[in-house]
């Protein structure tokens, strides 16, 4: 089963290749990872997306916590939550495809971000299923380049899981 | 004031406690050597940096302060590499400090660089790339922490020359801040009640007793709540001296090469308790049948060991001298004398034993050496057979006195170890017990061991074998010896040219004398001792069979 960790971590220099090096290292299943800094500079955020059981599940975050560079781990597979992908298509579209082309995009609240003469680069949010989605539509135009970029989430509501409530020092 | 890097370095060290290091000089560290050159810091120059790793570890493992290693860049940093993951594989509290190139020359491939710091990662507690002086205070006091407290670990300090032979003010760091690393050192109250009231209800408990008691200097505990119940105990091979080897209520060590009555004591018990042990494979072999019908309890520093290896019914997460502290203080006594007189039963009739002839025998040999030294010496080993027969046959009744690579099987560990005992424990009787193989891979430290005179006795076990190897070629190879035949130096005289005592056993009948002269000599002394060439180590477990199915 896919879970969804948010790992925050000290912002320094290999803290990546740690984390990485684990899941690689430990045999850990990484289906996909997206870090960028959080609302302090000091620390960075890690949505980490791992196939695995329960079992691995507890190793994984086990293993994650001895790492000193990682402050706090939250596993919110079971939350509510909020979570995003940002991918960007160059797919065929000439002039007789263009019209049917724009309107998948409509469909999808994806956007148009580029034009050339005979392909159209798309930019489009959502979760993963609406992503894996607009890809597959697109696919018989024939998509040219796909970029996209791991899943980042957030839970709902008013708990919180970043960095300010670190005081408690919960582990989940 | 200002000072360079280097002196920062030199007197953090002093600031943590350190009196000795173990080192190796080279172009990058020149600074801090300079500093060293009139340092009231004792540094002991060994012949290769893997040498210098070894003796720190030996050093950590018999005092319980940790090891400080030194070591130049490239090379000098990866020479170290095997002894800090051997450090990492058995949680020895260890600082090792590398030079590196010049800030200015990191990632370009220059002279003598190797990315340490990624090298080491997955074999370190943490390490650290220090890039400014400024930060060498705070990282040493950091590094310190870590490496000593919850789990211990080794944890690297890599300089570039820039930053060692740079000007800075020295400032004091302060307490250490790390918001990502914490430990839990009391344990759980109802994870407590939930041991005393397992034990209370067990019938035939039996404890598995492992480093992190020795480690964690729990061994008084373990002999309290052993003796309260009148439980077996059997402990790892790094347990050992954890629990009085000549207690009665000692099993021995358990395991692939455990006695017999600890294995099926383990195989029998309905609850067991592992006392800072991690599960590992040459103790559970089978894990499906390990242990199979008991309520597994694990007591341990560390969370994530819990459900690592094995499934865990009741888990105590602390300081283990504490939890069993916690434990005993609620435990009402009882006493489950079937059980003490089932295991009596089985001591007896599967004893330790081997035959004896006329040629000398390696089990022998040790078993002399524990007669003569009366227990009372601190034991290193090599890797293979001989600490195999060293783990059966010498009887280890005090913690810290037996040391040597369990989890990474180090072969060229026992001698520099042994330097590193030494150093620590000045006055006392030290003796590697080693392989003719596995003395040959750092048998340069003679050198060292002379130059500062260091009385450590190194007894060969001389078989002219990779003896563990040809044991399993025997057993599973159809005795295809495949490169384990060893055709060995002249010991005797290697010692000689090295300033040291050499000493020939030929027969049985010099065994005793021999050993009483070598630790007459206040001098490093070699001992050759050609013992029996295809002695096999038994009791044995089979890989992958289920730990009471015994060879031997």
């Amino acid at each position: 089963m896919l879970h969804t960790l948010t790992v925050l971590v000290e912002n320094s220099p290999g803290v990546l290749a740690r984390v990485a090096g684990l899941f690689s290292r430990r045999g850990y299943n990484i289906d996909s990872l997206a870090v960028g800094r959080t609302e302090d500079p000091e620390v960075s955020r890690m949505t980490i997306v791992v196939d695995g059981d329960d079992r691995v599940l507890e190793q994984v975050t086990k293993q994650l916590h001895k790492l000193v560079d990682v402050i706090k781990i939250n596993d919110i597979t079971a939350d509510e939550y909020v979570d995003r992908e940002l991918v960007l298509i160059k797919v065929n579209a000439d002039h007789s495809q263009r019209v049917e082309v724009i309107q998948i995009c409509d469909v999808f609240r994806a956007r148009i971000v580029d034009m050339g003469r005979k392909t159209l680069t798309l930019e489009c949010t959502g979760n993963h299923g609406k992503i894996n989605a607009l890809e597959e539509t697109l696919r018989p135009y024939g998509i040219k380049e796909l970029v996209r970029t791991g899943k980042i989430a957030m839970v709902r509501g008013t708990k919180n899981t970043g960095y300010q409530d670190i005081g408690t020092k919960e582990e989940n | 004031m200002q000072k360079t890097g280097a002196q920062i370095l030199v007197d953090s060290l002093l600031a943590e406690g350190v009196d000795t290091i173990f080192g190796y000089p080279g172009g990058v560290v020149l600074p801090i050597y300079d500093v060293l050159y009139d340092s009231e810091l004792r540094h002991i120059l060994t012949r290769h940096e893997q040498g210098a790793a070894h003796a720190a570890d030996g050093y950590a493992r018999a005092s319980g302060k940790p090891g400080v290693c030194l070591a130049t860049s490239g090379p000098g940093a990866t020479n170290l590499v095997t002894g800090i993951a051997n450090a990492y594989m058995d949680s020895v509290p260890m600082v090792a400090i590398t030079g590196q190139v010049a800030t200015p020359l990191l990632g370009r491939d220059s002279f003598q660089e190797a990315d340490i710091t990624g090298i080491t990662l997955p074999i370190t507690k943490h390490n650290f790339l220090v890039k400014d002086p400024k930060d060498i205070a705070r990282t040493v006091r950091e590094a310190f922490y870590i490496a000593t407290s919850g789990r211990p670990g080794p944890v690297l300090i890599d300089m570039p020359k820039d930053v060692s032979a740079g000007m800075t003010e020295h400032l004091d760091p302060g307490p250490v801040q790390l918001p990502g690393y914490r430990f839990n050192k009391e344990p759980n109250p109802e994870q407590v009640a939930r041991a005393v009231r397992a034990i209370e209800e067990s019938e035939r408990p039996v404890i598995y007793a492992g480093g992190g008691v020795v480690s964690g200097g729990a061994h008084g505990e373990l002999l309290e709540l052993a003796e309260m119940l009148l439980m077996p105990v059997a402990t790892t091979m790094m347990g050992l001296g954890g629990f009085p080897g000549n207690h009665p209520l000692s099993v021995g060590m358990l395991g692939m090469h455990g006695s017999k009555y600890a294995n099926y004591a383990i195989s029998e018990c309905d609850l067991l308790i592992g006392v800072g042990v991690r599960f590992d494979d040459r103790v559970t072999s089978k894990l499906e049948e390990f242990a199979p019908g008991a309520t597994i309890m694990h007591i341990d520093i560390d969370p994530a060991e819990i459900g690592k290896n094995m499934g865990v019914d009741i888990p105590v997460v602390g300081e283990v001298r504490l939890a069993l502290r916690q434990i005993i203080d609620r435990l009402k006594p009882r006493v489950a004398s079937q059980w003490r007189d089932k295991i009596t039963v089985w001591k007896k009739e599967h004893p330790l034993n081997f035959e004896e002839n006329g040629h000398i025998k390696p089990q022998e040999v040790v078993r002399e050496i524990c007669n003569v030294t009366q227990s009372n010496a601190r034991i290193t080993t090599e890797v293979g057979q001989h600490q195999m027969f060293t783990a059966q046959y010498y009887t280890f009744t005090k913690p810290r006195t037996f040391i040597s690579s369990g989890g990474l099987g180090t072969m060229g560990f026992g001698f520099p170890a042994a330097i590193g005992v030494q150093v620590a424990c000045p006055d006392e009787t030290v003796i590697d017990i080693a392989g003719d193989g596995s003395i040959q891979m750092n048998i340069q430290e003679l050198a060292t061991a002379v130059n500062y005179n260091l009385p450590v006795k190194i007894a060969i076990v001389n078989n002219g074998f990779l003896g563990m190897v040809r044991q399993w070629q025997e057993l599973f190879y159809n005795r295809r010896y495949s490169y384990t035949e060893l055709d060995n130096p002249d010991f005797v005289k290697l010692a000689e040219a090295y300033g040291a005592v050499g000493i020939r056993v030929n027969k049985k009948s010099e065994l005793r004398s021999a050993l009483e002269a070598a630790l007459a000599v206040n001098k490093p002394v070699v001992l050759d001792i050609p013992v029996e060439r295809e002695e096999n180590v038994y009791p044995m477990v089979a890989p992958g069979e289920p730990i009471h199915k015994m060879l031997g």
